[in-house]
């Protein structure tokens, strides 16, 4: 995947160095004692990271101000009928349009619900504002597939890795071989 | 010096076993042949793995275990008809008893075979040995069976031999000796055959094995199998040798044979009515031996055959004029042993296994080394069983013992096998 | 008299062990292949269970099995004898609402693990379950192979072994062949195994593998990071099963288990029952699990689950 920048590039790392720190701290583990700790963290804006892969972007569409930045955002909700006609939103369609996820004035961001521009890397806060049970099972790796050291370092995957934001529905796979039936093994 | 006499015991009978009239011959050199048959096979067998059986993951035991499992019931059933004779006094089997022995000790080391060719590192046998290995005992039901047979096997080839090392030095058997063993052989014929139903009925995966009523089943049918090889046998004994068995002994094991098949046929149905009236997810194996499962229904011929054979059979021993009847007995013998060699057999391994644990139906029939390998396995028991009757028979009829010397063995029967009619020509001449 | 009653004995001991050796020697002779060095396959005959090497002993077995797999694999192959972690018991979790029953597992698993290709040895056995008719093991499919999955009205049921905490595989082995290690991993020493087969025929979960044949593992597919209880290459005629990667999870810090690493849906999970903050315990406490042939009272540690 061809992908931009030296921006970007620091990224992980620091995610790596980020989550070990604050390993376990947004765990919702219902121990009491986590609870406690967890609280003087709630109170604050900062997420806990997460070891995350950069988004799957299309080829050559980051940064998106390569093209926005010349134009006049529009904030009016429409159809789209001369850009991006090969995205079919089938992901609460009617109820959402483009700039309900994607910042209409940094369109190298998205934002939430409260208006906070956040970075793509950080699209599963976003995703989390109406999935918060996926969300909560996605921080400590029971949603969706996590790797790396079970007992040490750990990635994960962004929801958008395997759900396509605008079509999130899992495409089926072609299964590889069934086993040979014990009739056939010579 | 007794190690001289045993030595001089010893000798005699390997010069025994090699006299012998021509259907002697014939006979040995047919077994020796299938034995060499057996053996070529084994070899490739080993050679390519246990591949070249039909057994798999979803059937990991077959006609080897099948055997084996029917094989356990002959021996302790051999033995058990024996018990009677010596505890109880009972004249007619007791000249006979000794046979009983033999049959067992023959089956054992077929059993002792069926195992060893069914394991995959057959050069691993040591770890088995305590000390040497590590036998898991008790926890293995494997190794109580293990135990057991090799007990029993020593058990009884102590007991005939000493019976007949005795005889053979013209001496009535040392009864202090002789007792308490055969008392002791009792339970052992008993356990191994409980031993080796536990072994499948401490399985909680098979529903078709873990059923309490097993071990009765195993015992109820190895009385039937047992005695009945032992009908035909005491016959073929009785017709080309100078034994004498009496009509009244065959008859009373006859009657006996009964009595085990109406009981395993009642513990059978009783069996079978608890898995279909209930009709769990248990059944399946059940259904697959008697009806077929999802079109899969190898086995369905072959239990139904068991199944008519064996009441035919149980009618035939329940009704005095056919159990008297030579013909209908022989028949219902021969209905017998193939009815409990399918139902104690492949009968009883195969729906174990079938479906697997994981709801697969994979059909087992052995492939043509496995029957060459078994065939191999039983002509070896057979020469066993004949080469230790070629040595009884002589002893127990007077016509082998020890010389005046109290060394040389005196050998006057150099045939063994002959035609009744010969034998009564003989004995004029005698 | 005490000494010559120790004479005796030892003579007996010794006669034996004589005896043994020659019976050996007429049994190894047909049964061990002729190519082999003969010094490795007499070392390889005499080993003792895995349990009961001394440290001294195990590294040599250790590193004559390294010789023996490089030169036949013809690459450096390490095999290590990682022990248990302290404190450690692993539990896997296994997500039905989300399996889609791709397999990805089964062959991730084969090639992690050195299984034999042929004749294939499967660890993972996928089920296809009916949704009708919900967990019913005769109704499984094993064989499906439609062109896309997940198929309508169907869900999917890996099944291997399940680690139980009280594993009949293990009470039945009349050699002591296959044993739990602390950290809950039933692990089979392929150098003691006879090949008796009673495991299989008491595994409740058709997890355990039986080598019909030489297996068959070409060089270039030969992962060389290796476990003496786990993936190093399996002789004929042993039995073998999952160990949730024993070569991987013991290591510190260890690696997900290749089952885990490749599933596409992310439905397969793992980590230390014995610790709150592992996903596992995450899962048991939070979501509706089960355990399968729960009434068989083998305990298992392999917990399917419902995420949603």
């Amino acid at each position: 995947m061809k992908r931009d920048r030296s921006r970007h590039r620091f990224f992980p790392g620091m995610v790596v160095l980020a989550a070990c720190l604050a390993a376990g701290v947004a765990s919702s583990a219902p121990s009491e004692e986590k609870g406690k700790v967890a609280k003087p963290h709630a109170a604050a804006p900062a997420e806990k990271q997460f070891a995350v892969p950069t988004p799957p972007f299309t080829p050559g569409i980051f940064p998106c101000s390569d093209c926005h930045k010349e134009m006049t955002p529009n904030p009016k909700r429409r159809e789209l009928k001369e850009e991006h006609t090969n995205i079919v939103l089938n992901h609460a369609e009617g109820q959402r349009w483009c700039l309900d996820c994607h910042d209409t004035y940094d369109r190298d961001r998205l934002h939430l619900v409260n208006g906070q521009r956040i970075r793509f890397e950080e699209s599963y806060r976003l995703c989390g504002q109406c999935h918060g049970d996926k969300y909560r099972d996605w921080k400590v790796g029971v949603h969706g597939k996590r790797t790396g050291m079970w007992n040490g370092e750990k990635q994960y995957l962004l929801c958008v890795n395997c759900h396509n934001p605008h079509d999130p529905r899992f495409k089926p796979l072609k299964p590889l071989p069934p086993p040979v039936r014990p009739g056939d093994i010579r | 010096m007794p190690m001289r006499m045993i030595w001089g015991f010893f000798k005699g009978t390997l010069v025994l076993i090699t006299k012998g009239s021509k259907a002697y011959y014939i006979w040995m050199v047919t077994l020796l042949c299938f034995m060499g048959i057996g053996f070529l096979a084994y070899l490739y067998q080993l050679q390519h793995g246990l591949i070249v059986t039909a057994m798999r993951d979803q059937v990991s035991w077959g006609f080897y275990i099948s055997n084996f499992t029917f094989l356990v019931g002959v021996a302790a059933a051999a033995v058990l008809l024996v018990i009677p004779a010596y505890v109880y006094h009972w004249k007619p089997l007791k000249e006979v008893a000794v046979l009983g022995e033999m049959l067992a000790v023959s089956a054992m080391v077929m059993c002792l075979l069926f195992v060893t060719v069914d394991i995959g590192r057959p050069d691993r046998f040591w770890h088995l040995i305590p000390k040497f290995g590590i036998l898991n005992f008790p926890q293995s039901m494997l190794a109580w069976d293990v135990v057991v047979l090799n007990i029993y096997l020593v058990l009884n080839l102590t007991i005939a031999v000493f019976i007949l090392y005795n005889l053979y030095h013209k001496r009535e058997p040392s009864k202090s000796f002789t007792t308490p063993l055969l008392l002791f052989s009792i339970p052992a014929a008993v356990s191994i055959h409980t031993v080796t139903a536990f072994l499948y009925n401490g399985l909680a995966a098979r529903p078709f094995w873990n059923a309490s009523i097993l071990a009765p089943r195993f015992l109820a049918s190895a009385f039937c199998s047992g005695p009945a090889l032992m009908i035909i046998l005491f016959q073929i004994i009785r017709k080309y040798t100078r034994i004498e068995i009496k009509n009244e002994a065959i008859f009373k094991v006859a009657e006996l044979i009964a009595y085990s098949m109406f009981i395993n046929l009642f513990l059978l149905g009783a069996e079978v009515f608890k898995e279909f009236y209930s009709n769990t997810i248990h059944l399946a194996p059940m259904q697959y031996l008697f009806f077929g499962l999802k079109g899969h229904s190898d086995l369905v011929p072959f239990i139904w055959t068991a199944m008519i054979f064996n009441v035919s059979a149980f009618f035939l021993f329940l009704i005095p004029q056919t159990r008297e009847n030579y013909v209908t007995l022989n028949i219902g013998c021969v209905l017998i042993i193939i009815g409990v060699y399918i139902e104690k057999g492949m009968g009883l391994v195969i729906p174990g296994l079938v479906p697997d644990t994981l709801g697969e139906i994979f059909e087992y029939s052995p492939t043509g080394i496995e029957l060459l390998l078994t065939m191999g396995i039983w002509a070896t028991g057979l020469l066993v069983y004949t080469l230790l009757l070629r040595v009884a028979v002589p002893i127990l009829t007077g016509e082998f013992f020890v010389g005046e010397d109290g060394r040389t063995a005196v050998i006057v029967d150099t045939e063994f096998i002959r035609r009744a009619d010969h034998l009564a020509e003989q004995s004029y001449r005698d | 008299m005490p000494t010559q009653e120790r004479r005796d004995d030892r003579a007996f001991r010794m006669s034996r062990r004589k005896m043994m050796r020659g019976v050996a020697a007429v049994l190894g002779a047909i049964a061990l292949p002729a190519q082999d060095a003969p010094a490795s396959v007499w070392e390889s005959f005499f080993q003792k269970n895995f349990r009961e090497l001394s440290p001294e002993d195990l590294k040599g077995v250790l590193s004559r099995l390294e010789k023996e797999y490089s030169e036949k694999y013809k690459k450096a192959v390490k095999v290590r004898a990682t022990p248990p972690i302290e404190g450690v018991s692993y539990g896997y979790g296994l997500d039905l609402s989300r399996c889609i029953g791709c397999r990805r597992c089964v062959y991730a698993c084969v090639e992690e693990n050195n299984q034999s290709r042929d004749p294939q040895i499967h660890w993972i056995r996928v089920l296809q379950l009916n949704k009708e008719r919900g967990v019913d093991l005769e109704d499984a499919e094993h064989y499906y192979n439609p062109a896309k999955v997940p198929e309508k009205g169907h869900f999917y049921m890996p099944v291997q072994c399940q680690q139980c905490e009280h594993p009949p595989c293990v009470k039945v082995c009349p050699v002591q062949a296959t044993w739990k290690e602390r950290d809950g991993i039933t692990v089979v020493d392929y150098n003691w195994c006879i090949g008796c087969r009673y495991c299989m025929a008491a595994c409740p979960y058709g997890a355990r593998h039986f080598n019909w044949k030489k297996p068959g593992l070409p060089s270039a597919e030969m992962n060389p990071e290796t476990h003496y209880l786990g993936n190093r290459p399996r002789p004929v005629g042993v039995v073998e099963k999952c160990t949730f990667c024993v070569q991987r999870v013991r290591n510190t810090p260890g690696r997900y288990t290749a089952c885990v690493e490749i599933c596409p849906v992310g439905a397969r999970k793992f980590g230390n029952l014995l610790d709150p903050e592992s996903e596992m315990r995450y899962i048991i406490e939070n979501k509706r699990v089960f355990i399968l042939k729960e009434d068989l009272n083998t305990r298992p540690k392999f917990y399917y689950f419902y995420a949603t």
